[in-house]
C-alpha cells in the first residue's frame, strides 16, 4: 500500500540525517521535506489535541478552588441523564434491529435472484445521503401535523398518536433508520462482495438446507465483521444525532446534554467528553474488527454524528 | 466484481437453476422499498408539496404557488442561505488544503504505525460533529474556556461565537474527513512517476504541475465538494455554538419550525429545505463522477 517500493529513489536516497545539506546535485533535496513533515504534523496534533486536554481541565479545575471531580461524579445523579441515555440506546437498539431487518434480504436477494433490482435498491439507500436532516425533519413535522388536521377520524390517526409516544417515540427510529441506510449498505454491501453469495448459496440449498437456514446459518456468520460496523456505525449516528430529536422535541442523550448546558456548564462539557470516548472505542472497535476505517468512514456523508 | 452469476435467458436450462433459488427473491427486498418509500418518500413528498403550495386555512383549498420559494429566496432567509455557501465553501477550501497536507505528510513518511494511526484517527474525527464538539470548544476557547483564559484572546477580539469561531470548530471533522478522503488518492501517485519526471529533468515544481496535480485533481474536486456537502448539512454544531447569531440556514429552518410560528413560516421551511436539498443533490451530483474518475488511479 504505502510507496514502500524498493526503488532507486530509496537507494540513492542521502543520509538520513535531517540535517543533511543539501548538496548541488540532481538530488531532490530531502532536507526540507523532513522538516515540513514534522511541522505539519505538529502543527495538526497541537490542533487536534488542545480542545480534548483544555475540556478535560476545564472539568476538572474550577477557578479559585483547585481540583474536583464533582461534574464527573455527580453525573449519574443528575436530573435526566440516565433516562435521555437509556432512550437513546433503546432507540439506537431498535434503529439497528429495523435497519438490518430491512437490508439484510434486500441486498442477500439482489445478490442471488434479483440483479436486476440493484441499482433500485442502492439508489434508495443512498438517496438519504443527498437530503440533509434538517431538511427531512421540515417533511416529518409537515407530514405529523396532517394527523390532527385531515386523519382525526380515521384509525391513522392512533397511529400517529402512537409513534409520537414520548416514552419511545417510534417515529425517531424511523427516521434514524432512513439516516443509518446508506451506511449500513455500504457496510453490508463490502461485506457481501467479498463472500461468492451465490456458490455458498447453491452449495447449501444442495445439501437440502431451507432458505432460512442458509441464511442464518450460511450467509450471516460470513457477515459478522459488516454486520458489526453497520451496528456500531448506527449506534454511533443515533447517540450523537441532535437535529431530529430536538425540533420534534423528545430529548434523548444529546437534547439533553444542550438543555443541561446553561446551568451546568461543566457538567455538559464532562458529558460530552465521555460520549466522545464511548463513540471513539466504538469506531476503535470496529475498525479493529477487521474492517478497514478508510474505507468505513470515507462515506460521501454528513458525518455521522454531525446532524 | 459483481457475485451474481451472468444471466440466464429464460426459459433455457438456465431457467431452472433460477426456479431452483426461488423465483421470489425480489419479495425479499420489498420491505426495504416500502419502507424508504414511506417514511422517506411521504416527507420528501411534503417538503415538495408544502413548498410549491398554499393551503386556504379556511376553506383548505390548495392552489399552486410561488411564493414559498421566492420568500425563500429574499432578505434575511437570502442572507442565511449565502451565508451558509460562504462558510461552507470557506471552510472545504481551508480544510481540503490542510488535510492534503496532513496526508501528503502522512503518506510520504516511510512509518506505517504512523500512517495507521492517523487514518484511525480521522476515522474517528471525522465523524465528530455535533454537540459533543461544539461543547469541548466552548470549553477550550470559549468566553471563560481555558485557553482564552491562559492565552488573553478575549482582549485580541478572538469570539467563538462567531463567521470565524464556526469556521475553527468545522475544520475539526472537515480536516479528517480530507485526509480520509485523499488518502488513498495520493497513495496511487506512484514512486516510479516522480522518478521518471526527475531522471528526465522535471523539477519539484514540474512533476506537481504536469503529473502529480492533473492525476489528484479529480480526488481533490471530489473531496472539496464532500466537504461542502457536509459544512453545508451541519446544524448541531453550529445549534449549540451560536443559535443563531449567525445566520445560517439550518439554523433558519430550524427557526422556522420551532419558534413562534407565524402562518406561511412552516411553508418557507420547507421552501428552504427545498433549496438545501437541492444544493445537496447538485453536490452530489458533481461528487459521485468525480469519486469514479478518481477510482481509476486507485488499483
Amino acid at each position: 500500500m504505502a510507496a514502500m517500493t524498493p526503488t532507486a529513489a530509496d537507494t540513492a536516497e542521502p543520509a538520513r540525517t535531517p540535517d543533511a545539506a543539501p548538496h548541488a546535485s540532481a538530488h531532490r533535496p530531502r532536507a526540507r521535506p523532513r522538516v515540513w513533515r514534522g511541522a505539519v504534523l505538529a502543527l495538526a496534533g497541537a490542533y487536534f489535541l488542545t480542545p480534548l486536554i483544555a475540556s478535560f481541565v476545564f472539568t476538572v479545575h474550577v477557578p479559585g478552588q483547585g481540583i474536583t471531580f464533582e461534574a464527573y461524579t455527580e453525573l449519574l445523579a443528575a436530573d435526566g441523564f440516565t433516562e435521555s441515555l437509556l432512550l437513546s440506546l433503546g432507540l439506537a437498539a431498535a434503529t439497528i434491529a429495523l435497519s438490518l431487518l430491512l437490508a439484510v434480504p434486500a441486498l442477500v436477494a439482489v445478490r442471488i435472484g434479483s440483479p436486476r433490482l440493484r441499482p433500485v435498491v442502492e439508489v434508495m439507500c443512498m438517496l438519504p445521503l443527498v437530503v440533509p436532516p434538517i431538511a427531512l425533519v421540515t417533511g416529518i413535522t409537515t407530514v405529523l401535523r396532517w394527523g390532527p388536521e385531515h386523519l382525526s377520524r380515521t384509525p391513522l390517526y392512533q397511529t400517529f398518536l402512537a409513534v409520537q409516544n414520548e416514552d419511545f417515540p417510534v417515529v425517531l427510529v424511523l427516521a434514524y433508520t432512513v439516516l443509518a441506510l446508506p451506511f449500513v449498505y455500504r457496510s453490508l454491501d463490502a461485506g457481501l462482495r467479498a463472500v461468492d453469495v451465490p456458490t455458498l448459496v447453491e452449495a447449501a440449498r444442495s445439501c437440502g438446507a431451507s432458505w432460512p437456514h442458509v441464511v442464518l446459518r450460511v450467509l450471516l456468520p460470513n457477515l459478522r465483521a459488516s454486520l458489526a460496523g453497520a451496528a456500531f456505525l448506527t449506534l454511533a449516528l443515533v447517540l450523537g444525532e441532535f437535529t431530529i430529536a430536538s425540533l420534534l422535541g423528545f430529548q434523548p442523550f444529546a437534547v439533553w446534554i444542550v438543555s443541561i448546558s446553561g446551568a451546568q456548564a461543566r457538567m455538559s462539557v464532562a458529558v460530552s467528553i465521555l460520549s466522545l470516548l464511548i463513540t471513539w472505542l466504538l469506531l476503535l472497535l470496529l475498525s479493529r474488527a477487521g474492517t478497514n476505517p478508510a474505507t468505513v468512514s470515507s462515506a460521501p456523508a454528513t458525518s455521522r454524528k454531525e446532524s | 466484481m459483481s457475485a451474481t452469476t451472468t444471466p440466464h435467458p429464460k426459459g433455457t436450462a438456465g431457467g431452472n437453476r433460477r426456479r431452483r433459488r426461488g423465483p421470489r427473491t425480489w419479495l425479499a427486498a420489498l420491505p426495504l422499498l416500502v419502507f424508504t418509500g414511506l417514511c422517506f418518500g411521504i416527507p420528501l413528498g411534503a417538503i415538495a408539496f408544502g413548498a410549491v403550495t398554499r393551503t386556504d386555512p379556511v376553506t383548505g383549498a390548495v392552489q399552486p404557488t410561488g411564493e414559498h420559494l421566492a420568500r425563500s429566496l429574499q432578505g434575511p432567509y437570502l442572507g442565511s442561505l449565502i451565508g451558509s455557501v460562504q462558510l461552507s465553501a470557506l471552510t472545504a477550501l481551508v480544510g481540503g488544503l490542510l488535510g492534503v497536507l496532513i496526508a501528503q505528510a502522512v503518506v510520504t513518511s516511510r512509518s506505517t504505525a504512523l500512517r495507521n494511526a492517523t487514518l484511525t484517527a480521522s476515522g474517528v474525527l471525522a465523524n465528530f460533529g455535533g454537540v459533543p464538539l461544539a461543547f469541548a470548544f466552548i470549553a477550550t476557547v470559549g468566553i471563560s474556556g481555558v485557553v482564552t483564559q491562559l492565552a488573553d484572546l478575549g482582549s485580541l477580539g478572538w469570539s467563538l461565537y462567531s463567521f470565524t469561531g464556526l469556521t475553527v470548530v468545522y475544520l475539526y471533522f472537515l480536516i479528517p474527513l480530507m485526509v480520509l478522503v485523499i488518502a488513498p488518492a495520493l497513495d496511487g501517485l506512484r514512486p516510479q512517476w516522480r522518478e521518471a519526471a526527475q531522471n528526465n529533468g522535471a523539477t519539484a515544481g514540474q512533476f506537481w504541475r504536469h503529473v502529480g496535480l492533473p492525476v489528484l485533481a479529480p480526488s481533490l474536486l471530489g473531496g472539496f465538494v464532500l466537504l461542502f456537502g457536509t459544512a453545508f448539512a451541519a446544524h448541531a454544531t453550529a445549534a449549540a455554538l451560536v443559535g443563531g447569531s449567525v445566520p445560517l440556514v439550518t439554523l433558519k429552518i430550524a427557526d422556522a419550525l420551532s419558534g413562534n410560528v407565524l402562518t406561511g413560516q412552516e411553508n418557507v421551511a420547507l421552501a428552504l429545505g427545498l433549496d438545501m436539498i437541492l444544493i445537496a443533490g447538485l453536490v452530489m451530483a458533481v461528487y459521485l463522477p468525480l469519486q469514479r474518475r478518481s477510482a481509476r488511479w486507485l488499483r
